[in-house]
């Protein structure tokens, strides 16, 4: 760390970089570099976040009181464009559109994603899906849940399910692109020497990620459309009225969303994986099992789906066969937790910003898994599934894990992408907040769902008022918490030291290029020799 | 950005000229190409899984139902389309064959001919929608009284729904490759595709297999189910 200032002894001050070696808006609108387009999702998704994080705010203050600020009508608005917001246009792209995106190709010796046009296309889709559900949410939002469930969104609709789903629709093909781009590119475009064994780990896990996109998004688009010709036609097959069934289009949501909640996890196990190995200075424990969990992970995604129906109608078979299946997810998850752990055993761990937010991802994602166990048990969920304790559960995974993973690795690969550092005072204090105010609002949900607090509604009998008040008051922390990174993060693009080619002493290709890379990543495709995780000795490595 | 597609030359093409910027040799872009390509088509199986799995379970519970619509479907011109379509295939694949030996003649005949059958198909499509909305066989917009066995009127207007939807999706699909193969047309009255640059034909090709396999299962599940005998 101590080194970055100095590290770099060029005398030119302006090396050409993807980042200046054009400018102007047209040289972003249209370019096909990967990094750039990279960029450009990560503004994209940050503005989707903040407007998703301040749908929050607005429930989250309504649950103050016992019987609601708001009427039941806004509050159900909020909560549903909150999770349509954050889940479609904030963690499915989260990590694959951003950092995947600028990184995958760098980390296996290519010089951009084997479609760098369809990838800025699936930029623009990203883009129409997020207007489209914006135009929704100033109509007045979408009362549905994130779900979309018909009836709701069909016979009894009275919200703005159509822009919305079509929103969804069209980001869901911008996720697609993204998946099958990642596909091809890791089987065809890897350099020479770049065996699948010596894929880093990152890569891996955005091809698993590539793999349940396109696999699963496909039926969400054909769902939704469904939907919307039955909102259209004014009647469908889901549609009791004329013999059509309300649970099929669960089954067939799930079908896509329960694999969807790996879209949002496993690329943020890659990361985790980088960044404990970098900053335990040591060789990842257990290289082929961490790979392999990652792609078993998305083979047992598909096969899990009816979870999510215990409660809905579902013979007890089917119910019991989706149950054991669940339980079978736990394993590759442990496996890579273990290994995380075994990684940093007698490693040399020095504990900067990204190492902090690892950390907490392991804590939580435990903590969020485990009660997935509970959740994956028949005769508990059946008591739990309608309260807060699915949505704690669900936040400890998603924001726990993969917001936090988000945010690790944004901290890692910020010196690589903008050729800056950010202050490391400020970046610890905000992981710290971040931690603090996370587990402040979601511990409590665990609590009021024991208790049996329903979710989705919003009023409350007024004994869960305490732990309601903690919940808000974690969440304000919680918003603090991210808004700073936002602040020392624009402020380190303009007076940030510069940051040189490896500030964290990391192995691995992205380290041994400049900071931020030229537009084609290398100036001859590279001949790889060993594996990303070349450490040594821990003895060597000065921190 | 700099991307290096070199602009259409008015000499015969040169060899290499449309190896793009990242990728090391002819051979990895066209790998490459391929299996986006075949990746893609997966999505689009699974795409129309969506409707094939709502047909499953529906014909499950409603047999007869299902069953009843035979008699509107219109076999006649469902097996003129199917005919249609195989024909189209087998041009596209001449199409694709006569670009990979650089015969120019030949790929502008075939891509003309395999536009004409998308073309006949969906005419008569066209043709088959407008008797159904006639006979009041739409669901929701105009579903009459279901006159041939009117016990099922109810439940067959799921079927009814799914053909909508399904030879709607299809169709749909079926303009995106018109669409598509005129693009290819225009490039091939500019000599673009010679036998060592024919990925954008045989791409294109593949997918419009693939429309036609579609139909070839959407044909039996929708206009045969009631005529076992």
């Amino acid at each position: 760390m101590a080194t970055i200032a100095h590290g770099t002894p060029e005398t030119v001050a302006t090396e050409v970089n993807y980042l200046n070696v054009e400018h102007g808006w047209k040289s972003w609108l249209f370019t096909t570099d990967h990094k750039r387009i990279a960029v450009l999702y990560i503004i994209s998704i940050t503005l989707m976040f903040f407007v998703g994080g301040a749908m929050a705010v607005g429930f989250r203050v309504n649950l103050l009181e016992p019987q609601g600020i708001f009427s039941a009508e806004t509050y159900n608005r909020l909560f549903s464009m909150h999770g349509i917001i954050m889940v479609f246009f904030f963690l499915v792209p989260s990590i694959p559109a951003t950092l995947a995106n600028f990184l995958i190709p760098i980390m296996i010796g290519a010089k951009d994603l084997a479609f760098p046009r369809v990838n800025l296309l699936s930029w623009y889709l990203y883009v129409a899906g997020a207007v489209l559900t914006m135009y929704a949410v100033f109509r007045g939002g979408v009362d549905t849940g994130w779900t979309f469930y018909v009836p709701y969104s069909s016979t009894y609709s009275n919200s703005y399910v159509l822009a919305a789903a079509f929103g969804v629709f069209t980001a869901g093909f911008s996720s697609i692109l993204t998946g099958l781009n990642f596909i091809v590119t890791v089987h065809k475009m890897r350099a020479p020497g770049m065996t699948w064994s010596r894929l880093p780990l990152f890569v891996w896990s955005n091809y698993a990620t590539g793999l349940i996109q396109v696999l699963g998004t496909p039926v969400l688009a054909i769902t939704l459309l469904l939907l919307a010709f039955e909102r259209i036609a004014h009647v469908g097959i889901f549609d009791p009225a004329i013999g059509g069934d309300p649970i099929l289009f669960q089954h067939l949501f799930w079908f896509y969303s329960h694999p969807a909640v790996y879209i949002m996890i496993l690329p943020g196990m890659g990361v985790i994986s980088e960044i404990v190995s970098c900053f335990s200075h040591k060789r990842i424990f257990g290289y082929n099992f961490v790979a392999f969990s990652s792609m078993a992970i998305a083979v047992l995604s598909f096969v899990v789906w009816g979870h999510h129906l215990f409660i809905t109608g579902q013979s007890v078979y089917t119910a019991l066969a989706f149950s054991i299946l669940s339980f079978l997810v736990a394993v590759p998850s442990a496996i890579k937790v273990f290994n995380w752990t075994a990684t940093m055993h007698k490693g040399s761990v020095s504990f900067d910003t990204p190492m902090l937010y690892a950390l907490g991802f392991i804590g939580l994602f435990t903590i969020g898994g485990l009660t997935g166990l509970y959740l994956a048990t028949l005769a508990v969920d059946v008591a739990t599934h309608g309260t807060y304790f699915v949505v704690a559960h669900f936040h400890y995974v998603m924001v726990g894990g993969m917001v936090m993973a988000y945010m690790g690795g944004l901290h890692y690969w910020w010196p690589k992408i903008t050729g800056r550092m950010y202050s490391e005072a400020w970046s610890k204090f905000a992981a710290l907040i971040i931690f603090v105010g996370f587990n402040l609002t979601f511990f409590p949900q665990f609590i009021l769902g024991y208790m049996g607090m329903p979710r989705r509604y919003h009023a409350y009998p007024p004994e869960f008022q305490m732990l309601n008040v903690l919940s808000t008051a974690g969440a304000s922390i919680l918003g603090v918490g991210y808004i700073i990174p936002f602040v020392y993060m624009l402020w380190s693009l303009k007076y940030g030291p510069k940051a040189g080619k490896n500030p964290w002493g990391a192995s691995g290709l992205e380290w041994k290029i400049p900071s931020p890379p030229t537009t084609y990543n290398f100036d001859d495709t590279p001949i790889i020799t060993e594996e990303a995780y070349n450490y040594g000795p821990v003895e060597e490595v000065i921190g | 950005m700099a991307e290096t597609i070199v602009p259409v030359s008015h000499e015969p093409p040169a060899e290499a000229t449309h190896l793009r910027h990242h990728f090391a040799t002819e051979e990895q872009q066209m790998d490459a190409s391929t299996l986006g390509m075949w990746t893609f088509l997966i999505t689009e199986v699974l795409f129309f899984g969506g409707m094939f799995a709502g047909y499953a379970v529906y014909r499950n519970l409603y047999p007869a139902a299902f069953a009843s619509s035979s008699q509107y479907m219109n076999v006649v011109l469902g097996g003129t389309n199917t005919a249609v379509l195989i024909c189209s295939s087998l041009t596209m694949a001449l199409a694709v064959r006569a670009a990979q030996l650089s015969k120019q003649r030949d790929l502008i005949l075939f891509l003309i001919l395999t536009m004409i059958f998308g073309t006949i198909f969906l005419v008569i499509k066209g043709f088959e929608y407008h008797d159904k909305w006639v006979e009041g066989l739409v669901p929701g917009l105009h579903w009459g009284s279901y006159p041939e066995a009117p016990q099922f009127a109810h439940n067959a207007q799921i079927l009814f729904f799914l053909y909508f939807c399904m030879t709607g999706m299809h169709a749909l699909h079926m303009i995106i490759g018109l669409g598509l193969l005129s693009f290819l047309l225009i490039q091939a009255y500019r000599r673009v595709f010679h036998a060592n640059y024919f990925a954008p034909v045989e791409m294109i090709g593949l997918y419009w297999h693939f429309v036609d396999i579609v139909w070839i299962f959407l044909f039996p599940l929708l206009y045969l189910i009631g005529h076992r005998r």
